[in-house]
């Protein structure tokens, strides 16, 4: 293990060229376009085995993906925003051939109007493709997650995407502790390919028209992978935690055990929550934060095994759904937490789009609005923060 | 009856090749080729113009037509260069 | 390969199976039969969604005796290329030792139109593959409608012959220039009525390293308005009234490769099939010498390039 300063962007193209994938398809785009450069030079300086096809759209980075997928080989690609969006149609179509491919995505807005800043509306646009979606919190995680993701996709035979907030991490420095090239080689194994079209011998036909009599097996096929996915995930995770001592779970948990009131956050604002969780505590508020790691599969169990006990919750949401109701995150959360007994008040917080900065004073007044809520003011189901008024 | 999801492969492929065999498709037809071996030259132009794969070839010869599958186009009989193919109405 | 020997292939294994959906006297089935014939088993196919792709795959029947994928509408091109950089990745390591043929097929909607970027892209690429399109002329999958392959003239759902506007207004994309253009080492036009003429130019797009393209006519019995048992008889009119001239270009040099001794006017072609029918009312008679004037610029445009080796 060496220790490096990288950015995101870097440390997941160094995650590439440690899996040395068989082929890799991708087109660039901000705030990812480094990851595609830096994977290119590895594959011009001979650093990898990789055939790199330089295709003239994210959609056809897709599908030449799944084309080589298909063909038994290991894959990978990486992308952002309106490039994911422009994917949207072949990320169903990969994950319904059950093919294991890794995409390194990096949250940038959706347009419009354009931008190219950070926010999650890009992965939350394809949150139902049949995707498993990790999100990262850091730079270090972002590597990491991309080393597992590769693994889990492989076992689970389902898609990955590894997402890594736009310039707030893909472009920020940051300290990474890198594993050594045959520790990422021994840890993924050998490839696994569900089926093989090569197989010149034993023809198959991939992708034939599946009407009323079997579309719906099909699909309940696929529903169960993802529901088995949670497991692998966790044994990659547990399997890389015992090797390299980083630990990784579906959701992580911070000053949870005795909080009153708790915020849920996905990505790189854990970090800033964290902080002001801290700074609030030393002021004798019962605050903690629920980050979500893993968002697909949802981590329904584990929300509400870590959220049973507390008052009110507020998820913050760096999308907005546009439905007049609330954040994906918080419709998630919420129904989940439907199940729980106290049933707490659960409030949706939409922050940062298009790269808006989040402060801690935004957080903390997350924390203020639940609170009084909870002493019987009242407020909107659906907030923003952050934005002029 | 058949499969359910858990008994049917991976990604919704299909593993065996050319299993269209088991679909017969005869019973669309409305006119059926039929044909004068005298008059056959074995030149296979009936067999590089059929759609439908239908024209049965033994050993380099014409030998008449897979019914099962043959949708009655008619295209054998109009390229015949020895008028060796008629079509006739299929009796119900 | 030469000549083409069918009473020789005629022994060989039949690698696209009966039983599939295919309308009767469907063009495209007799194509994607020829083409088979001469690449052999050791060949991957891709498919464009469409017709044929429907007709052929309905699970758990396939008419396919050779792997074949099929992802989506307009990426077939980008699909293959996939599966050909999978196989030079595999083979550099050891893991596959045969030499396999890829090839991609589109109908006009998939090449022309909503797959030209994916095409084109592949072919400028360099990938090993052969894209075949069959071309019937227009979107048949849902149902006739207008494409960018659409003869002038032609009567299509979306540019029916009404009484203000008869047909289709603009003439067909030349697709096969367009592609020519790329500077790919080969280019060709075919015909199935031409079955050695199209056989031929499969084989050498197979033998040549690197991206080819082939446009193949594809007559369409329901899509064009003509009896099934005329399918064939359509695809040489075509040929034999200059709409659809047989040729090919390699390494960037145009040679026209089946020069009929006498051609027919295109109304013969035209009058063959429905959707062209009103042309032959009196007021839109002028329509009919509209399109022999274009033909004929056209063929002499191709002869010009092949006299001057260009």
């Amino acid at each position: 293990m060496k220790v490096v300063a990288k950015t995101a962007n870097e440390a997941m193209a160094e995650a590439m060229r440690q899996i040395n994938p068989d082929v890799v398809a991708a087109y660039p785009i901000t705030p990812a376009t480094e990851i595609v450069q830096i994977f290119s030079s590895f594959v011009h300086d001979g650093l990898v085995d990789t055939e790199f096809i330089a295709v003239e759209s994210e959609h056809s980075a897709m599908s030449a993906c799944i084309g080589a997928a298909a063909a038994g080989a290991r894959v990978m690609t990486s992308t952002s925003s309106q490039g994911l969006a422009l994917m949207d149609e072949v990320l169903y179509i990969a994950a319904a051939l059950r093919l294991p491919i890794v995409i390194c995505e990096i949250n940038r807005a959706l347009s419009a109007p354009i931008n190219i800043h950070c926010d999650h509306s890009d992965t939350m646009n394809v949150r139902d493709s049949g995707w498993i979606q990790i999100y990262a919190e850091d730079s270090q995680e972002a590597y990491d997650s991309v080393i597992q993701a590769m693994k889990i996709a492989e076992e689970a035979f389902l898609p990955a995407m590894v997402t890594a907030d736009g310039f707030i991490l893909s472009h920020a420095m940051q300290r990474i502790d890198m594993l050594e090239d045959e520790e990422v080689q021994a840890f993924i194994g050998e490839h696994k390919s569900p089926y093989n079209l090569l197989d010149i011998d034993n023809p198959i036909t991939i992708g034939p028209l599946d009407l009323q009599d079997y579309f719906f097996e099909h699909k309940r096929q696929e529903a169960d992978a993802m529901m088995k996915a949670p497991k692998v995930i966790k044994k990659v995770a547990d399997e890389f935690g015992q090797k390299f001592g980083r630990k990784y779970g579906l959701v992580e948990e911070y000053r949870l055990d005795d909080a009153d009131y708790a915020i849920v956050v996905m990505g790189s604002t854990a970090g800033t929550a964290k902080d002001t969780v801290d700074l609030m505590r030393e002021k004798g508020h019962k605050v903690g934060l629920l980050r979500i790691r893993v968002f697909r599969p949802f981590p329904a169990e584990e929300i509400l095994n870590a959220l049973k006990n507390v008052k009110v919750v507020g998820v913050m949401d760096r999308a907005d759904g546009v439905n007049a109701f609330g954040g994906p995150v918080f419709m998630e959360v919420r129904a989940a937490l439907y199940e729980s007994e106290k049933k707490p008040d659960v409030y949706s917080f939409v922050y940062g789009l298009g790269g808006r900065d989040v402060k801690p004073v935004d957080i903390e007044r997350v924390f203020q609005m639940i609170m009084e809520a909870d002493k019987g003011k009242k407020i909107d189901r659906l907030n923003y923060i952050g934005v002029r008024e | 009856m058949k499969e359910t999801w858990k008994e049917l492969p991976i990604g919704a492929i299909i593993k065996e090749p050319g299993t269209s065999k088991r679909f017969e498709t005869g019973d669309w037809r409305t006119e059926r080729p039929v044909l004068d071996p005298e008059k056959c030259i074995h030149c296979m132009f009936c067999w590089i113009y059929c759609p439908d794969s239908s024209i049965k070839v033994e050993d380099g010869k014409m030998e008449g037509f897979l019914y099962e599958y043959c949708k009655g186009c008619g295209i054998c009989a109009e390229m015949c260069p020895t008028k060796a193919i008629t079509m006739v109405r299929e009796e119900v | 390969m030469g000549v083409i020997d069918i009473k020789k292939i005629a022994r060989t294994e039949q690698l696209f199976a009966p039983g599939h959906r295919a309308c009767a006297g469907c063009g495209a089935t007799i194509i994607i039969r020829q083409v088979l014939s001469v690449a052999g088993k050791d060949t991957v196919v891709g498919f464009a969604t469409g017709c044929m792709e429907v007709v052929s795959t309905i699970f758990p029947y396939t008419a396919w005796e050779v792997p074949f994928l099929h992802v989506a509408f307009e990426n077939v091109a980008a699909a293959i290329s996939g599966v050909e950089t999978a196989y030079r990745a595999l083979k550099k390591k050891g893991k596959i030792k045969k030499k396999i043929n890829f090839i991609a097929f589109g109908g006009d909607g998939g090449t022309y139109d909503i797959g030209l970027q994916a095409l084109s892209g592949a072919m400028e690429r360099g990938h090993d593959m052969l894209y075949i399109c069959y071309d019937n002329g227009a979107y048949m999958n849902t149902g006739i409608q207008r494409s960018s392959a659409t003869p002038f003239g032609a009567h299509t759902t979306t540019s029916p012959a009404g009484k203000k506007i008869p047909g289709k207004m603009q003439w067909r994309k030349d697709l096969t220039e367009i592609i020519a253009s790329h500077g790919v080492p080969y280019v060709a036009q075919a015909s199935p009525g031409y079955y050695q003429d199209l056989m031929q130019k499969v084989d050498k797009a197979l033998s040549i390293e690197g991206p080819a393209f082939i446009d193949v006519l594809s007559p369409c019995p329901l899509g064009w308005y003509y009896p099934t048992k005329d399918t064939i008889k359509v695809a040489k009119l075509a040929v034999e009234t200059k709409y659809w001239p047989l040729y090919e270009v390699e390494n960037g040099v145009h040679r026209v490769t089946v020069k009929p001794r006498k051609f027919k006017p295109v109304e013969d072609w035209l009058k063959m099939q429905g959707r062209f029918r009103h042309l032959f009312k009196e007021e839109n008679k002028w329509m009919i010498e509209h399109i022999q004037k274009e033909v004929d610029r056209r063929w002499e445009k191709l002869l010009k390039l092949e006299e001057a080796g260009l």
